[in-house]
């Protein structure tokens, strides 16, 4: 059997409320309802469902989808062997047999053929069947589904179907309120609050230009490696270049605008 | 002055009879010129000013040029050296000598002002040089070998010099000479436009060649700023600045930014200016701005004079400015760097007004945050200052109270003097603050009027404003920027009949397209095997290594397949040259048709191909009559079903006018770019080289054609043409490159244009 000591979340990770969304999530859980997060890259969704696999004491098992994600991917395919196939479940699988939280982080990268194996998991039948292992797994009482899903980047192509999307609870993340954002910044870099406010200004810069050329703002994310960097001993300046505005653009005049909005706020230009 | 007032009758006497002329009008000014002469030149500098002025005295051109020298050469050896006045000479004996002696005059009195502009070294050369070159360029004869005919633009030239310098550098201004020079060396009156700066591609040239960081160049990241560090948003709308900045001596002061219903106004230019980028120069205007946006709220005007609003004013802008410092202190060094430094006591209290400059000293003062030595009034309220903004934003009303009280206690007895001291006390990156006042009473001293306009009827619009695209100059190397309006409109209708009779002609042809078309229809999903991972597993493969695994040996492992779906992701535009030359007949007796009739046939069969294919696919048509008229027609939309909307439009396509093909291929670019295909393809059916009735260089539009075809390259779009022009080889090759065919038996035409197209897209 599959040791479900290694999905264990053992340390407590931080996290910091920003609504009653623990509350929330614990209600959901309670009731086994599938659960969908969505908010833009780097808010904390992720961080959120590690803390509530850890305060809820389950086993979390990560996928991390991709458009080259199949169902097999998902749900478990035949090995080969010397004498002859073997079949190993797939990350979905395992967790509907153990009890875990399965969590398929950014779902609408994955192709659509694939997403549907998820339903029958998802409503009241709480089924999953192998079709090609001849087997209709019957889910563990623990076991909960939860997808993660980043509406910011909607292609045409890359959106979820309806029918999968009525399947779910919904949780809607944004970034933390400035002060509550220099919080976390501060707590999880170690850097002093005035610093992590100025920081989190640098961001809130760059978030409003978010439809403007740029296609996400500055996660938290970026900001607490910013953070770390200036605790490492990195030049403010330097740090914000580096952590918060290299990546998200390559477009000159929004290079520019960050640039001059870190020189205003810094002063060191 | 000792040695000026040592200048004795005698000498004066003396030097006078050196000019030996008669001119009465040099008697007046003669002594005063000779005193500053000597006063700033070498005595050898002297003599030599002394002989020019004979010169100029003797070469029957009247007092003028001999004034215009007298009292100007003083001020260009100041900035440029005496020792400049040999090439400046030769310059008057070149101009004497052709037939622009009338140019002297202008250019003497210009001089003084263009020097101060080209102090460097070696640069008052290559203005004289400019001149000259543009003499000789524009000068005119009838015969060919004398220069008979004055050049028009000259003296208009030597009079704007001055304001051109302002704002070119001397390269800029002989970019801006050489395109005028090029462009209207055959028409004199344009040509006086030009140099007069009163033609718009004379000013569009200006504005290009300009120094300084120029408002259009970038809105966008003025845009980005207000919005990323503000959160605002506004229109920027530029003024102008250039006619105040060419003007040092203008009695005006420089027109400061403003904020109004019709967006935020800005200059069109700014320059470098004590260290701060003209970029920085907008952000802080921009900061001001957006600050008075946020934490400014309208006072009630009629209560106060105009003084006591200064003042207002100056508190006021002071509070923003210190809020905008406490939340981006990066902005203190630009507003420090941009704040003038008006020194305490340098305005004279019994001479002029002072409260301008007092307030300037107060606003650098709170600024600054530093007293220094200031006096106790002022001392005082910087502390008040402080304390009203010390715990919190403070108000507008706060501020207006502090500023009413500054000025009761300061008020001069001489504040109501006529002359206000205006040195160093405008903060040029503040607005006028004209948002900061209500007014009850309505007062004929405000300009209401701008609002009560009556709206002018509005013309009946029917079609869309023109688009204005430039055009290669090959002599320059440079864009024409804006040189080309085109207007485009959905072409007209006509019967819808005529096209299926031409498609019903073609049946046979039809049938043969279709079975190449079935083969190019896209297969949808194309199964990919031998995948180590995929979504099937792949049953031959998977035996076969089985197999080898109960042999022993290595099994293959990439049992699986999965599927890829292989669609056409193109998208199509197809390019009419609906010029005259479409209507041409060829063949004989019955078979006579025109290129026009079989150009209809082949793209109706094109089009149906297309549309069985099922790529998007548009189709426009152009022709221009000058430049100002390029129309480009719609016959069909890239989503627009093939039916008989389009049929009707193309039974009614129409030869006429000549072919400006540039503009039409970067506006059919412009949609292509647009569409989000992975393939973008544009057609150019053609039938003549490149031409238009107001070019009489043949090459010019074929190299803006091939510069064109360059600009769609970097765009990611396809270009092909498909030349009807039996001689097409000598230019077609040189716009498009390799990708284009030359259709000899012209009537082969509808069969081949969507073998083409297949061949293309295969």
């Amino acid at each position: 059997m599959t040791d479900s000591e290694q999905y264990q979340v053992r340390q407590e990770p931080f996290y910091r409320q920003q609504g009653n969304e623990v509350a929330l999530y614990a209600a959901a859980y309670a009731a086994r309802l599938p659960v969908m997060v969505k908010g833009p890259t780097g808010c904390g969704k992720s961080r959120f469902i590690e803390y509530m696999a850890w305060k809820l004491d389950r086993p979390l098992i990560t996928v991390a989808c991709n458009e080259d994600m199949t169902a097999s991917d998902l749900v478990g395919r035949y090995l080969l062997e010397a004498g002859g196939t073997r079949w190993l479940d797939g990350p979905l699988t395992t967790a509907a047999r153990i009890g875990a939280i399965c969590y398929l982080d950014e779902i609408v990268e994955a192709r659509q053929d694939t997403t549907v194996v998820i339903h029958p998991l998802t409503d009241h039948r709480r089924t999953l069947p192998l079709d090609k292992k001849g087997e209709l797994l019957r889910a563990h009482a623990d076991f909960q589904l939860v997808i993660s899903y980043n509406p910011g980047y909607q292609s045409l192509m890359k959106d979820l179907k309806e029918s999968t999307k009525q399947r779910f609870t919904a949780f809607d993340f944004d970034y933390p309120e400035a002060e509550l954002e220099a919080t976390i910044l501060a707590s999880e870099s170690g850097i002093d609050h005035a610093l992590a406010t100025q920081l989190v200004a640098v961001a809130a810069a760059a978030r409003r230009l978010k439809g403007h050329g740029l296609d996400e703002g500055v996660s938290t994310r970026l900001l607490v490696y910013a953070a770390t960097l200036i605790r490492n001993g990195v030049a403010a300046g330097d740090a914000c270049r580096m952590a918060l505005v290299r990546p998200i653009t390559d477009d000159r005049d929004i290079r520019d605008t960050l640039e001059h909005a870190i020189d205003a706020i810094f002063a060191c230009g | 002055m000792t040695r000026s007032e040592a200048l004795s009758a005698e000498h004066l006497a003396a030097c006078r009879a050196r000019l030996d002329c008669r001119l009465p009008q040099v008697d007046g000014v003669f002594a005063d010129c000779l005193r500053e002469a000597i006063a700033v030149l070498t005595p050898a500098g002297v003599d030599a000013y002394l002989d020019c002025a004979r010169f100029l005295g003797r070469i029957g051109r009247g007092a003028e040029p001999l004034l215009a020298f007298l009292e100007e050469w003083p001020a260009v050896a100041g900035s440029v050296g005496e020792g400049t006045l040999p090439v400046v000479v030769a310059t008057l004996q070149r101009l004497h000598r052709s037939p622009n002696g009338k140019a002297i005059a202008p250019f003497l009195q210009s001089l003084a002002a263009v020097s101060r502009r080209l102090a460097a070294g070696g640069q008052l050369q290559r203005y004289l040089d400019l001149t000259l070159r543009l003499m000789e360029q524009t000068s005119g004869s009838i015969h060919g070998i004398h220069k008979t005919f004055a050049s028009p633009c000259l003296p208009d030239f030597l009079v704007h010099a001055p304001t051109l310098l302002a704002s070119l550098s001397i390269a800029g201004l002989t970019n801006w000479v050489d395109y005028g020079v090029r462009n209207y060396a055959a028409h004199p009156e344009r040509q006086r436009d030009y140099f007069r700066l009163q033609s718009a591609d004379s000013r569009a040239v200006f504005q290009r060649e300009r120094h300084g960081t120029l408002l259009v160049d970038h809105e966008r990241l003025l845009d980005l700023y207000l919005r990323g560090l503000w959160g605002e948003q506004a229109l920027l709308v530029p003024y102008a600045v250039a006619s105040e900045a060419a003007n040092p001596a203008s009695p005006m002061p420089p027109a400061q930014p403003y904020d109004d219903a019709g967006g935020i106004r800005l200059p069109d230019v700014l320059d470098d200016a004590c260290g701060v980028s003209g970029i920085d120069r907008y952000r802080a205007a921009l900061a001001h701005i957006a600050g008075h946006r946020r934490w400014s709220t309208p006072l009630v005007a009629d209560n106060l004079s105009p003084m006591q609003r200064l003042a207002v004013e100056t508190f006021e802008d002071s509070r923003i400015d210190t809020l905008i410092v406490r939340r981006y202190p990066g902005m203190r060094r630009i507003f420090r760097a941009l704040h003038p430094r008006p020194v305490a006591g340098a305005c004279d209290p019994q001479r002029f007004s002072c409260l301008r400059h007092r307030l300037a000293v107060l606003s650098r003062a709170l600024l600054d945050g530093e007293d220094g030595d200031a006096d106790g009034d002022l001392r005082e309220f910087v502390a008040r200052f402080r304390q009203a903004l010390a715990d919190g934003e403070a108000s507008s009303q706060a501020m207006a109270g502090l500023a009413l009280a500054y000025v009761a206690r300061t008020r001069r007895q001489s504040d109501q003097l006529p002359e206000v001291y205006f040195s160093d006390t405008l903060v040029d990156y503040r607005d006028d603050n004209r948002h900061l006042w209500r007014f009850h009473e309505l007062s004929d001293d405000e300009e209401m009027f701008a609002e009560h306009r009556p709206a002018s009827a509005s013309a009946e619009i029917d079609c869309l404003p023109p688009r204005h695209y430039p055009e290669w100059d090959h002599h320059s190397q440079s864009y024409r920027p804006d040189w080309v309006s085109l207007y485009e409109s959905l072409h007209p209708s006509g019967d819808a009949a005529l096209i299926d009779r031409l498609l019903d002609r073609h049946a046979t042809l039809a049938r043969r397209l279709k079975r190449l078309l079935d083969i190019l229809k896209p297969q949808e999903r194309v199964r990919l095997r031998f995948q180590e991972d995929g979504s099937e597993l792949d049953v031959d493969v998977a035996v076969r290594s089985l197999i080898d695994c109960r042999c022993g040996v290595t099994p293959d492992p990439r049992i699986n397949m999965s599927h890829r779906s292989n669609g056409r992701n193109l998208a199509v535009l197809l390019l009419l040259d609906l010029s005259a030359s479409l209507a041409d007949k060829f063949g004989s007796g019955d078979g006579e048709q025109t290129v026009l009739e079989l150009s209809q046939e082949a793209v109706s069969l094109l089009a149906w191909s297309i549309d069985q294919l099922g790529d998007p696919f548009a189709i426009a048509g152009f022709h221009s009559d000058t430049r100002h008229d390029v129309r480009y027609l719609h016959l069909k939309g890239s989503s627009e079903p093939w039916g008989d909307a389009v049929k009707r439009r193309l039974a009614a396509m129409q030869a006429g006018y000549s072919t400006r093909i540039g503009a039409a291929l970067r506006h059919a670019a412009h949609y292509l770019a647009a569409s989000r295909a992975e393939k973008k393809l544009l057609l150019v059916l053609t039938d003549g080289r490149p031409s238009d009735v107001d070019v009489s260089d043949g090459r010019l539009l074929i190299e803006d054609a091939r510069k064109a075809v360059g600009e769609l390259d970097r765009q990611g779009i396809f270009s092909y043409c498909i030349s009807l022009d039996a001689k097409a080889d000598e230019y077609v090759g040189h716009i498009f490159g390799h990708h284009y065919s030359v259709i000899d038996r012209i009537e082969r035409l509808p069969q081949r244009l969507p073998e083409l197209f297949m061949a293309l897209t295969r």
